[in-house]
C-alpha cells in the first residue's frame, strides 16, 4: 500500500478538490468593506485582488517585488498604528518565501493585525507551476504551529462570513487561509511605483508625505 | 552597566539617543554586539522589541513602520546583511528611510574564518543596494555618527548603515 510519504504526487491530486472558490468572488466577500483596513498586498495576484477591490486606493500598499516581505510590512504598520486595523493579503508563494515571519508575528501578536493567504497552490505569475501547498504543505498548520492562536482554512463560500468577522474582531493576530482555484486575479492596472505609492499611503494616513 | 572598556556607557548613550529621536521599533536577530540595546528595548514599555528569525524581516518591518508614521532600527551582525539584499529593493525602490546598526565580524582581529566572506562583503554589498555606510572605530565616535545617521535617514529620507567595527567592539576570542 502506498503511503503519503511514498507518493507525493497523489497528495496533490487529493488536495485539488479543496481549491474550488473563485478568488474574484471570494476575496471581496472575505474582506468586505475595505475602508475598515490599512491593507498590504503581496505580489502580483493578491495585489491585483486588492487593487481591483479598492480601485488602487490610498489605504493600500501593494507590492510587485521584495518577495517574502508582505507580512512583516503589515507587522511594522500594525505596531506603528495600534489605532487602526491592518490587513495583509498575500499568496501562498509569497508567504512560503518567508514563513519565519509567522513566528515573529506570533511572538508580537498585535491585536490589530490580520493576514489572509490566498492559496491557489500555484505560482500564478510565472506560469502556474505547482507550489508546495499543492504538494502537501499546509500554511494554516504552519501558522498555528508558529503560535498564531486564531487560524481558519476557508474552502467553501458558507465559511466566508465568519472569517470576515474574525478579520475585524480578533484580540490577537488572525490568520485566514483562503483556498481558491488556480485562475487569474482581476485584470486591473495599478500604480506599480513603490515610492509614489509610499507617498500616497502616508499622505492619506498621516496628512504628510 | 559600564564594562572595563567603557562599552556599557556608549551603548546606553546610544539607546537614549535613538529613543530621544522617536525610534520605537527595535528589530534584531540576537547578537552579543547589540546586547545592551536589545535588553534596554525589552525593558522599555514605550518601545517595541521585535525578535526576528531572519534579518530581511526587519527590513520589511521598518518599511511598514514608516508607512504608519513610526520609526525603527534594525540591529544585526555583518552576516545578517547578506540575508537582507533583495528585501532592500523595497527600501531603494520605495525610497523608504532605513537605519541599521551592524556589529561587524570577519574584520579586524577575527579568529573565525567563516565570518570573513560576508564580513568583507558588507560595505560593497550594502552600497550597491543604495545604503550609505558610516564606519565607527572609537567609542567617542558612536553618538556623533549615529546622530548624523538619524538626520540622514529621518530628515533626508535615505538608507544608512552604521558599521560598528571590531576595533570598537573587540574581536571575539576563540
Amino acid at each position: 500500500m502506498l503511503t503519503d510519504h511514498d507518493a507525493p504526487g497523489k497528495r496533490a491530486d487529493r488536495a485539488a478538490p479543496e481549491f474550488t472558490l473563485d478568488r474574484r468572488d471570494a476575496v471581496p466577500a472575505l474582506i468586505g468593506r475595505h475602508e475598515d483596513f490599512l491593507i498590504v498586498g503581496g505580489l502580483a495576484g493578491t495585489s491585483r485582488d486588492v487593487a481591483a477591490l479598492t480601485a488602487d486606493g490610498a489605504n493600500t500598499y501593494t507590492m510587485a517585488g521584495a518577495m517574502g516581505g508582505a507580512c512583516m510590512i503589515g507587522l511594522g504598520l500594525a505596531l506603528a498604528r495600534p489605532d487602526r486595523r491592518v490587513l495583509v493579503v498575500t499568496g501562498d508563494g509569497e508567504l512560503l518565501m518567508n514563513v519565519g515571519a509567522l513566528a515573529t508575528i506570533s511572538v508580537m501578536n498585535p491585536p490589530n493585525l490580520a493576514i489572509i493567504c490566498v492559496d491557489n497552490g500555484h505560482y500564478g505569475e510565472t506560469g502556474y507551476q505547482k507550489s508546495h501547498t499543492s504538494l502537501g504543505v499546509d500554511l494554516d498548520k504552519i501558522a498555528a504551529g508558529s503560535g498564531i492562536k486564531v487560524t481558519r482554512t476557508i474552502s467553501v463560500e458558507q465559511e466566508l462570513p465568519d472569517a470576515s468577522r474574525l478579520l475585524r474582531e480578533g484580540n490577537g493576530t488572525v490568520f485566514v487561509l483562503l483556498r481558491v482555484k488556480p485562475t487569474d486575479p482581476p485584470a486591473f492596472k495599478r500604480n506599480m511605483d513603490p515610492a509614489i505609492c509610499r507617498v500616497r499611503f502616508r499622505t492619506a494616513l498621516l496628512g504628510r508625505s | 552597566m559600564e564594562g572595563v572598556d567603557g562599552s556599557g556607557r556608549w551603548q546606553d548613550d546610544l539607546y537614549d539617543l535613538l529613543r530621544r529621536n522617536n525610534v520605537t521599533q527595535f528589530a534584531y536577530v540576537p547578537d552579543a554586539g547589540h546586547r545592551i540595546l536589545i535588553d534596554r528595548s525589552l525593558a522599555d514599555p514605550e518601545a517595541q522589541s521585535v525578535a526576528l528569525t531572519s534579518e530581511e524581516e526587519g527590513v520589511a518591518l521598518l518599511a511598514g513602520a514608516d508607512l504608519g508614521g513610526g520609526r525603527g532600527v534594525l540591529l544585526m551582525q555583518s552576516s545578517g546583511t547578506g540575508n537582507c539584499i533583495n528585501m532592500l529593493s523595497l527600501i531603494k525602490g520605495g525610497r523608504f528611510p532605513f537605519l541599521t546598526l551592524v556589529s561587524m565580524r570577519g574584520d579586524f582581529g577575527e579568529g573565525n574564518p567563516w565570518q570573513f566572506p560576508m564580513g568583507q562583503a558588507v560595505q560593497p554589498v550594502l552600497e550597491t543596494m543604495g545604503v550609505i555606510c558610516l564606519r565607527v572605530e572609537r567609542p567617542e565616535e558612536v553618538v556623533p555618527t549615529v546622530t548624523a545617521a538619524l538626520t540622514m535617514v529621518f530628515q533626508s529620507g535615505h538608507a544608512v548603515a552604521v558599521l560598528l567595527t571590531q576595533k570598537l567592539l573587540g574581536a571575539k576570542q576563540f
